[in-house]
């Protein structure tokens, strides 16, 4: 069986995704050097607090503990870069038409669940996809839309006066830090889902946002819709 | 040509257009987001599996070196950047965001109100306000008022509070007495000053934020009668900051324990009080008696209490918490 090299990312796509993981992460550790001196959230179910965020070994654990004005000067520097990065990687998706191999459709939301069980091993047949499925779709727009909002809410507790009607649009002041806090953990959330399945799909995907390329079979010089080694994360 | 080549070629082109076709679009179905929405794949001509990992060996051996160069050259250009470098790149970040922040300011941007029911308290931060104070003799001193003889406040020597006339200091030991002239001014002369109530939140950098009610004078209408300036004769239009206007203001605590500097341009937005009542009542010590500033336009850290001295600069002032590596702006 011949095969055939398939370009999978481009090199603007993968520089912008591997500089956005140092970026992200100097956000929320700086984020969390300055969440420290206000720590005052935790997940409740019915008054109960089930986890405070976060517990001491937590703090002493990483050597958060009176680093504010570190935490804000490191926050407030890389803001610029994680913030710029976003809009030219949308901006890139739009221009170059990769937005077609990212977007969700409205049967998206009916086609990802399915993908999920499929992973899960639940079920065994697929939806048919592109670059990525739908479950793909649904994630990869949806951490773009968290990032945008992680710099709307980022931007109303920044500057309340100069973006107040921002910050009375977001409920307030409060309401925008709650939003901004609880962001960063679904992005922690995204995070660790997502690594795990590039674990999952295998060296060749976690390749080809390197390189930018994967190896795919071909039969009889024409592409077969792939149903093993698909890209998954 | 012959005509079984003419007829071969085509039939190569047709295959040959087929599998362009066909290589870079995904399986044409419905229920296929990517065909729905128009996306190609880029695959290259098919290839013996020799040829194919050969190909992918050296660009899977140029991606890897570069992108571990480029991972190494990130991190330890980061740990590895002398802590002096760091500090000034921080530094030099938050004055580019003053800078920004300065050029979209607008005096008619406000905060908003609340109603005063919502209004509570909460007491943070005692430094500056040493036990050592007798409030009965306290004034406010203004110095950098060019030519201060003009108003009636004037006295030729503004120093510090106490008995002896001495300045003093939590953490420094008293200097000598040099007399500044300046003016003076006790409490009832400035609430005698157009009075000016307002509800906000108050914003800490710690994160937290408190709702109270404030009474004082502003800052710009308490400017509006002394001058900032250097010269006298300058417009009096404080509003559009005349070239003639002092740069900075810088507040300090009797005891100079706590200092603080402000821009001219948030000390004079309209939600900027020097006040003496907090919820109602005549402010308590804890938050500042007698006289504090407040502030919707920076955080708390900014809004001196206890103020022993105002001086207008151009000089940009001395920051108590901006010494400890914070934002000297610290603007809203």
């Amino acid at each position: 069986m011949s095969k055939r090299l398939e370009k999978k990312h481009t090199l603007a796509v993968r520089w912008m995704h591997w500089i956005n993981f140092p970026l992200l992460a100097m956000m929320i550790w700086s984020g969390l050097l300055i969440y420290w001196a206000n720590a005052v959230y935790g997940l409740k179910i019915f008054g109960y607090e089930l986890f405070h965020f976060f517990p001491q070994w937590f703090w002493e654990g990483l050597g958060i503990p009176y680093r504010l004005a570190e935490g804000i000067s490191l926050h407030f520097f890389f803001m610029w870069l994680f913030a710029a990065n976003g809009v030219a990687y949308v901006l890139y998706t739009f221009i170059s038409g990769e937005w077609r191999a990212l977007l969700p459709v409205p049967s998206s939301f009916k086609r990802a669940p399915v993908v999920a069980l499929h992973d899960a091993h639940l079920i065994r047949n697929k939806p048919a996809q592109g670059k990525y499925n739908d479950a793909q779709r649904v994630a990869y727009t949806g951490v773009i839309l968290m990032g945008a909002a992680s710099v709307i809410t980022g931007l109303a507790i920044y500057k309340p006066l100069q973006l107040s009607w921002l910050t009375t649009l977001l409920g307030g002041y409060e309401w925008a830090r709650w939003m901004h806090f609880w962001l960063m953990v679904l992005f922690v959330l995204f995070f660790a889902v997502h690594v795990i399945q590039v674990a999952l799909a295998g060296w060749a995907n976690f390749r080809s946002m390197v390189t930018g390329y994967d190896v795919v079979d071909t039969a009889a010089g024409e592409p077969e819709p792939r149903t093993a080694g698909e890209s998954r994360a | 040509m012959s005509d079984d080549k003419k007829v071969l070629v085509e039939k190569v082109r047709e295959i040959e257009s087929r599998d362009e076709k066909r290589a870079d679009s995904w399986p044409d179905d419905p229920n296929n987001t990517a065909s729905i929405l128009g996306e190609r794949r880029s695959l290259s001509e098919p290839l013996s599996p020799e040829e194919a990992k050969r190909r992918m060996f050296a660009r899977s051996r140029r991606g890897f070196l570069f992108g571990g160069a480029a991972g190494l050259l990130g991190i330890f250009g980061w740990r590895w950047m002398p802590d002096e470098t760091k500090e000034a790149l921080l530094r030099r970040t938050f004055k580019f965001n003053e800078d920004v922040s300065r050029f979209f300011f607008e005096r008619t941007d406000l905060a908003p109100e609340f109603p005063p029911e919502l209004a509570t308290a909460k007491v943070n931060g005692m430094i500056g306000l040493g036990d050592d104070f007798d409030a009965s003799n306290w004034k406010l001193q203004v110095t950098g008022l060019a030519e201060p003889r003009r108003f009636p406040q004037y006295a030729g020597a503004v120093s510090f509070t106490g008995a002896d006339n001495a300045p003093r200091s939590l953490d420094t030991p008293p200097e000598p007495d040099i007399p500044v002239p300046g003016l003076l001014f006790s409490l009832d002369e400035i609430r005698s000053l157009p009075r000016t109530q307002m509800t906000t939140e108050l914003k800490c950098i710690e994160g937290w934020s408190v709702i109270s009610s404030w009474t004082g004078v502003r800052f710009s209408d308490f400017a509006a009668q002394f001058f900032p300036s250097l010269r006298v004769g300058e417009s009096p239009d404080l509003q559009n900051l005349p070239a003639g206007l002092t740069k900075h203001v810088s507040l300090v605590t009797p005891d100079r324990g706590y200092y603080v500097g402000w821009d001219m341009q948030s000390i004079l937005h309209p939600q900027t009080l020097l006040a003496y009542e907090m919820n109602g009542a005549p402010l308590k010590p804890e938050h500042g008696a007698p006289l504090r500033l407040v502030t919707t336009t920076k955080y708390g850290i900014k809004m001196l209490k206890r103020i022993g001295r105002i001086e207008f600069t151009n000089e940009r002032p001395r920051d108590y918490w901006a010494e400890s590596g914070y934002d000297w702006y610290s603007g809203h």
